[in-house]
């Protein structure tokens, strides 16, 4: 992409799809919430303070705040590994979020999950899960249990693009078309899984037309970095599948800024720095902040106290963590089965 | 008592359970219309329909993981392996995600699962086909592993296993789904985690179950006690939890144990048993434990290469002298 443009037909996106400035202000407050928080993560993970694999999300924030922005606190959202953004999105704590990621009591799942599994039964959000594809079928065994009781709860199951090439992936579009299940399958296409782009690991570089093998409605965004975009691609998905209970595959295409993980490089042989820096031009809270100033919905003034108003939530979500206790011993027989 | 198969029993406690509970429902290849590969699901989509009695492709991840999930938000479902042998194909489900995931997610979400199918060796289907895989799961913590050897467990316990809000691993016999036997008039539930003396003795333990129990040890016991050989036969019922102090009260009593089990030696179900015995009671034993297994090699299909690999007869009475220091 060479000379990146703000989504100028976003200001024009349906009067910005017709929805309250509140809701488009909380947006920006989101993305703004995950930026800072994974920044946050990125320095206490450098201080030791976060151990194993932790994978961050800067880059992709309009992703998880446009599609979790498009469906009701009783749907359901399940994800892979990288799945802070998504938990902030579903309604987490954040300070929860942070706890778990140090390892204390009071973290989402008490410590036993960690960064990659990020759980919360009442917000329904149903992990952050760590072997790639295997949440998959799962979340259409959600949708199955929604259909089931006839509830027309719909749910979102986020995958990365190197997600596409397992089998489980093949095996739960297939049944989720062939039962008409309401599941939304969200490819977040940040064009490598890992260091290994997507040309290179799948033979169909349109991932969406995947679909195609199981007759599913399938859908591409490209400008993944406009929250406009995402939402009303998600939007419609999510509104047929209530409709006619039928899924739908999405592929909204996204940039991570960092490495895979806090252990890998943010570029090398996969991708150069130029590339990286070429792809922050589009990064997706400049975009959307000069889309609610074209449309006369937040100043100058109102972005610098949010950059304040977020600082200070994720200042206190550090100082919750840091605070927290460690699990005790105790806790290791906990939960491995239901009395 | 009425006199049923082992189909029949099965068959029954899903049929209970189903009218029993709405969140239960059977899925699996050929469940519904084909009434069941081996015939266990006879007569149900008749009567639950297609909406709870429902036929899957062949995508026993896909479908694992559909159970997984809609257990997760609340139903209760059977997922049906044609054979236990397929599970593998499914191994990641089970392990990763129906075993773990209250762990996992803080006791956030528990999957109240029945997997259930035949397990173990039938005849002639060689190596892939033929597995008794109970150590395996009875591996991974998160699990609860079950394995009925007449047609009154059979029944009891699924009944109990579908009522668990914990993932069940339900292995049932390939060969016996035909062989009939008592169960109780009317409603009953047998819990798991409690075993049964099949036969009180006094000389020797033996520990077996499934297929090797009924078809091999009590032959094997009712031959020996021709020669004066007391045996104490104990059926488990459950891998696990195992009913660890029925097994050494009794071991307390004859001072001997022998187990016989149709899974490989290595790492078996019969290895932990010895180890648990060794250390709980390890002054009451008079001999090292005798295990009897299937060979340390995959099951080749030659009808006359099997039966050697296999568990028999003679091995278990061998065994049995040996700790009996007669031969």
């Amino acid at each position: 992409m060479n000379s990146p443009a703000v989504s100028a037909s976003s200001a024009e996106t349906g009067r910005l799809l017709g929805l309250p400035p509140d809701t488009l202000l909380k947006w920006y407050d989101e993305m703004l919430l995950i930026r800072r928080f994974e920044e946050k993560c990125a320095q206490l993970y450098g201080m030791g303070k976060i151990g194993g694999f932790c994978h961050l999300y800067n880059g992709q924030e309009a992703v998880s705040t446009g599609a979790i922005g498009a469906i009701n606190p009783d749907d359901y959202v399940i994800t892979a590994y990288r799945d802070h953004g998504h938990a902030i999105s579903k309604g987490v704590d954040p300070k929860a979020i942070l706890a778990e990621l140090l390892g204390k009591r009071a973290g989402t799942t008490k410590g036993k999950g960690g960064s990659m599994h990020i759980f919360d039964r009442e917000k329904n959000f149903l992990g952050g899960h760590a072997i790639v594809g295997g949440h998959i079928p799962i979340a259409a065994g959600v949708a199955f249990a929604s259909k089931y009781r006839d509830e027309r709860r719909v749910c979102l199951c986020f995958l990365g693009d190197g997600a596409t090439n397992i089998g489980e992936f093949h095996e739960a579009l297939n049944l989720a078309a062939l039962w008409k299940l309401p599941v939304l399958y969200i490819i977040e296409n940040n064009k490598y899984g890992m260091g290994t782009a997507v040309a290179r690991a799948s033979a169909v570089e349109q991932l969406h037309q995947k679909a195609a093998a199981y007759d599913m409605r399938n859908e591409v965004v490209e400008e993944g970095h406009d929250v406009l975009k995402v939402y009303k691609a998600v939007k419609s998905a999510v509104d047929h599948a209530r409709a006619t209970y039928e899924p739908s595959l999405l592929e909204i295409q996204t940039f991570r800024y960092r490495g895979h993980s806090m252990s890998d490089p943010v570029s090398g042989h996969y991708r150069s720095k130029e590339e990286v820096e070429n792809q922050k031009k589009l990064d997706p809270l400049t975009v959307f902040a000069d889309v609610l100033k074209g449309a006369g919905l937040a100043t100058d003034e109102y972005f610098d106290h949010a950059e304040r108003r977020i600082k200070a939530i994720v200042s206190e979500c550090a100082d919750f963590a840091e605070k927290s206790q460690e699990p005790p011993l105790d806790d290791l027989w906990k939960d491995v089965y239901v009395e | 008592m009425p006199v049923v198969s082992f189909r029949e029993a099965l068959n029954q406690a899903m049929d209970e359970e189903m009218a029993r509970d709405q969140r239960v429902f059977l899925m699996g290849e050929e469940v519904a219309e084909y009434n069941g590969a081996y015939k266990v699901s006879q007569g149900l989509l008749q009567k639950y329909g297609p909406k709870r009695i429902i036929d899957t492709p062949i995508a026993e991840s896909g479908f694992a993981g559909i159970g997984i999930g809609a257990a997760m938000v609340g139903l209760r479902p059977i997922v049906e392996f044609m054979t236990w042998n397929f599970s593998l194909v499914a191994f990641d489900q089970i392990v990763n995600n129906a075993a773990k995931m209250l762990s996992m997610s803080g006791g956030h979400f528990n999957v109240p699962i029945v997997f259930r199918g035949p397990g173990g060796a039938a005849h002639n289907l060689a190596a892939t086909h033929s597995q008794a895989l109970e150590s395996i799961y009875a591996h991974f913590p998160g699990l609860k592993v079950v394995i009925p050897s007449n047609p009154k467990d059979a029944k009891g316990l699924l009944k109990t296993a579908i009522r668990d809000n914990n993932p069940i691993i339900f292995i049932e016999s390939e060969v016996m789904y035909g062989e009939k036997g008592e169960i109780p008039e009317g409603e009953y539930t047998i819990p798991l985690g409690v075993g049964e003396v099949i036969r009180e003795g006094t000389d020797v333990t033996v520990v077996s179950w499934s297929k090797v129990l009924q078809h091999i040890t009590t032959k094997a016991v009712a031959r020996l006690a021709e020669e004066g050989i007391s045996v104490e036969l104990i059926d488990p019922r459950t891998i696990k939890p195992m009913d660890w102090e029925l097994i050494f009260k009794s071991v307390k009593k004859t001072n001997r144990l022998v187990i016989a089990e149709e899974g490989w030696p290595f790492a078996g179900v019969g290895a932990q048993i010895s180890h648990e015995v060794q250390l709980h009671c390890f002054d009451d034993l008079d001999a090292p434990v005798e295990r009897v297994t299937q060979e340390d090699v995959p099951l080749p299909y030659a009808h006359n290469l099997e039966v050697h690999s296999l568990p028999n007869i003679q091995r278990v009475i061998r065994a049995v002298r040996k700790v009996l220091y007669l031969d």
